[in-house]
């Protein structure tokens, strides 16, 4: 018997029964379509997650303080617990000359409220110094951002991030006009001019920014001594600093440590040093294994499907005893029997990844860009997920064809036909 | 063309074993039309099945043109039932989803031979269905249905055609018309009949009758005519 032959009676046998053919494919539509769905999902979670961290700018390295240790208890804080890293540890990087390092900027971040008039808005101010802007790839709108004259002479100027500036003057320019940093529920206020408003970033990964405020790192200092570490400089939250794109960053993250380790009078690092390979590297893992788990539960559900196929498989060969013995006695081999079975749970489960797979990448789209918890969903279809599923699929066909069809050869002819 | 020594056939296990043949001898040679009448339980199907390659002796010798069959492996029988034998049932044993041209195009599908549309249809127009080629069986009279059962056993231009109760199922009229149809196809090719039948006008139509009872042979009118030098030509196209 031919391929060909064993397709058209195969082909007969599934449209004869329909409602049961389409109910059996089901179970494997629906597991496909989920296995595509769910690593679509996961993958467009790692995507978010990276896209976001990209967004902070490009070829980064980050520097933290270290942790602090209670001294009477042990207990060690989380990083940047302790003030170790200085203003004057920028002046040290930038003056040992580190290979592939463009630009680097600290921050000295602190949540407070801006007032400008009536309108009062929740912003995060970040006091840092003029090359800011061209570490994170930041554009101003308007103005101008604060100059290194500004710093050294601790003027009180801030720019404006784009979401903060139209929520405190709306439409209006808001250039030299006065808006209060506002600490302590009002009890501690100063005022600054604004000089220039950045260009809204946009995005999710954008909005972060564009809430923020600039002022000069001095300034801000100038007015809270008790920001002001031992010695009389100035600590930062965050150093960042920007490479020439293809930098080895781990040997300038080496470099970089060094030059610390030399300056602090230390052996053993009190900063940390992430590059943002790091960070992706770190997220990515953790979706990775996400996706993992999303796959595999979505695994379970085309493994279900499988045993449906089989078990409907048993229930026809039981059912067409007459047909098989027939067949046997018109003069078919034991072997066309199983090709006839095989085929029919390899077309029907073929036919079930197909759909499955039309109906997974379907709703992967139709998901992303969706809003699903107060969150846009992100979807990236997999290739590999669909080749997976699919295969899967029609192995399961092959597997649950074998058993029953193998089955079906046992039959005894004379018994079959006397089978009313 | 047919020798049975001493063939016996029992079912079950020692406890409770059941003979249907005990030691059955029997010669059938070409072109012989022979009838196997007796009651049920006879043996007289459980020979029929032998023969057919559809059962094996559980001891004795089948030899079909001086070939030992009765311990072949599957996959020869299935050859040999496929392009050997034709066979036709009591119930006709069609099957429910195809059309007449389906049913008679099944044993060449197993066979894999050229123009099986047309061979098929043929087949048909032979044994009067030209205008039932497209039917199923139920939109088909008993007696059609078992004239689609002959075609298909046909079709394949077997050698032997081995009929159980072909018109067991029909009234005495449709049975009669059945069986002339049947004589008439094989006379015309030459082809050997082996019919097994309760019915003493269905018998009449053979020219040999052997009777049987309790699993052994207890009359046989005898061979009409001698195989002759036929039976050696043929035996060279035995499938082996």
């Amino acid at each position: 018997m031919s391929i060909l032959d064993a397709a058209a009676i195969a082909l007969r046998a599934i449209g004869g029964n329909r409602l049961r053919s389409g109910l059996t494919a089901l179970g494997l539509i629906i597991g496909v379509s989920s296995v595509i769905v769910l690593i679509a999902v996961g993958q467009g979670t790692q995507k978010g997650i990276t896209d976001q961290i990209q967004g902070l700018g490009t070829d980064l390295v980050f520097i933290e303080p270290g942790t602090s240790t209670d001294t009477a208890t042990g207990t060690q804080g989380g990083p940047g617990s302790a003030n170790t890293l200085v203003l004057s540890d920028v002046d040290a990087i930038a003056a040992a000359g580190v290979p592939g390092v463009t630009d680097l900027a600290g921050e000295l971040t602190l949540e407070a409220q801006l007032v400008a008039g009536a309108e009062n808005v929740g912003a995060t101010i970040v006091g840092t110094t003029a090359e800011w802007p061209f570490v994170r790839d930041a554009a101003v709108a308007s103005g101008a951002f604060f100059s290194s004259t500004d710093v050294t002479e601790s003027e009180l100027t801030i720019v404006l991030g784009a979401t903060a500036a139209s929520e405190l003057f709306g439409e209006a320019d808001p250039i030299g006009e006065s808006v209060r940093i506002s600490l302590a529920g009002g009890r501690v206020t100063f005022e600054f001019t604004v000089v220039g408003v950045m260009l809204a970033r946009g995005g999710a990964d954008g909005s972060e920014f564009d809430a923020q405020a600039y002022v000069p790192v001095t300034s801000l200092l100038s007015r809270l001594q008790f920001l002001r570490g031992s010695g009389g400089d100035v600590p930062v939250s965050q150093i960042t600093v920007k490479t020439t794109p293809g930098t080895d960053q781990e040997l300038t993250k080496q470099l970089i440590s060094d030059v610390l380790l030399f300056k602090h009078g230390v052996a053993e690092a009190d900063f940390t040093i992430q590059s943002q390979d790091d960070l992706i590297s770190a997220a990515s893992s953790v979706s990775n294994t996400l996706s993992l788990l999303l796959g595999s539960i979505a695994g379970i559900s085309l493994v279900v499907g499988g045993i449906g196929v089989m078990n409907i498989m048993l229930v026809s060969v039981t059912e067409r005893t007459r047909e098989i013995g027939i067949r046997r006695a018109v003069g078919a081999q034991a072997s066309d029997i199983v090709k006839q079975f095989v085929t029919e749970a390899l077309l029907l489960c073929t036919a079930g990844g197909v759909v499955g797979i039309v109906l997974g990448v379907g709703i992967s789209i139709g998901l992303g860009g969706r809003e699903v918890g107060g969150q846009e969903m992100t979807t990236v279809v997999q290739l590999w997920s669909i080749v997976l599923a699919f295969a899967v699929a029609a192995g399961v066909g092959l597997v649950s064809g074998i058993y029953p069809a193998v089955r079906a050869t046992s039959v005894d002819p004379i018994a079959a036909l006397r089978n009313e | 063309m047919i020798r049975l020594d001493g063939v016996t056939r029992t079912y079950g296990r020692e406890t409770s074993l059941v003979t249907a043949l005990a030691g059955v001898d029997l010669e059938i040679g070409h072109g012989e039309y022979v009838a196997i009448m007796g009651p049920s339980g006879s043996g007289k199907s459980t020979v029929m099945n032998i023969i057919g390659c559809l059962d094996r002796p559980s001891a004795g010798d089948y030899r079909f043109e001086g070939i030992e069959v009765g311990r072949l492996p599957d996959r020869d029988r299935a050859r040999l039932r496929g392009r050997v034998f034709g066979f036709v049932f009591q119930s006709y044993n069609l099957l429910p989803r195809m059309t007449a041209l389906e049913q008679v195009e099944l044993p060449l599908v197993y066979q894999q031979v050229p123009n099986r549309r047309r061979r098929a249809a043929e087949a048909l127009i032979r044994v009067g269905l030209r205008d039932r080629i497209h039917h199923r069986p139920s939109e088909l009279s008993g007696g059609e249905q078992q004239r689609v059962a002959i075609a298909r056993s046909l079709v394949v231009n077997p050698r032997l055609v081995l009929a159980d109760e072909p018109t067991g199922a029909l009234d005495t009229r449709t049975g009669e018309e059945v069986m002339a149809l049947l004589t008439r196809l094989v006379e015309d090719q030459g082809i050997t009949v082996i019919l097994v039948t309760h019915e003493q006008e269905v018998a009449d139509h053979a020219q040999r009758t052997i009777r049987m009872r309790d699993g052994a042979i207890i009359e046989d009118t005898g061979r009409a005519a001698p195989a002759g030098p036929a039976a050696r030509t043929i035996s060279r196209e035995v499938p082996a």
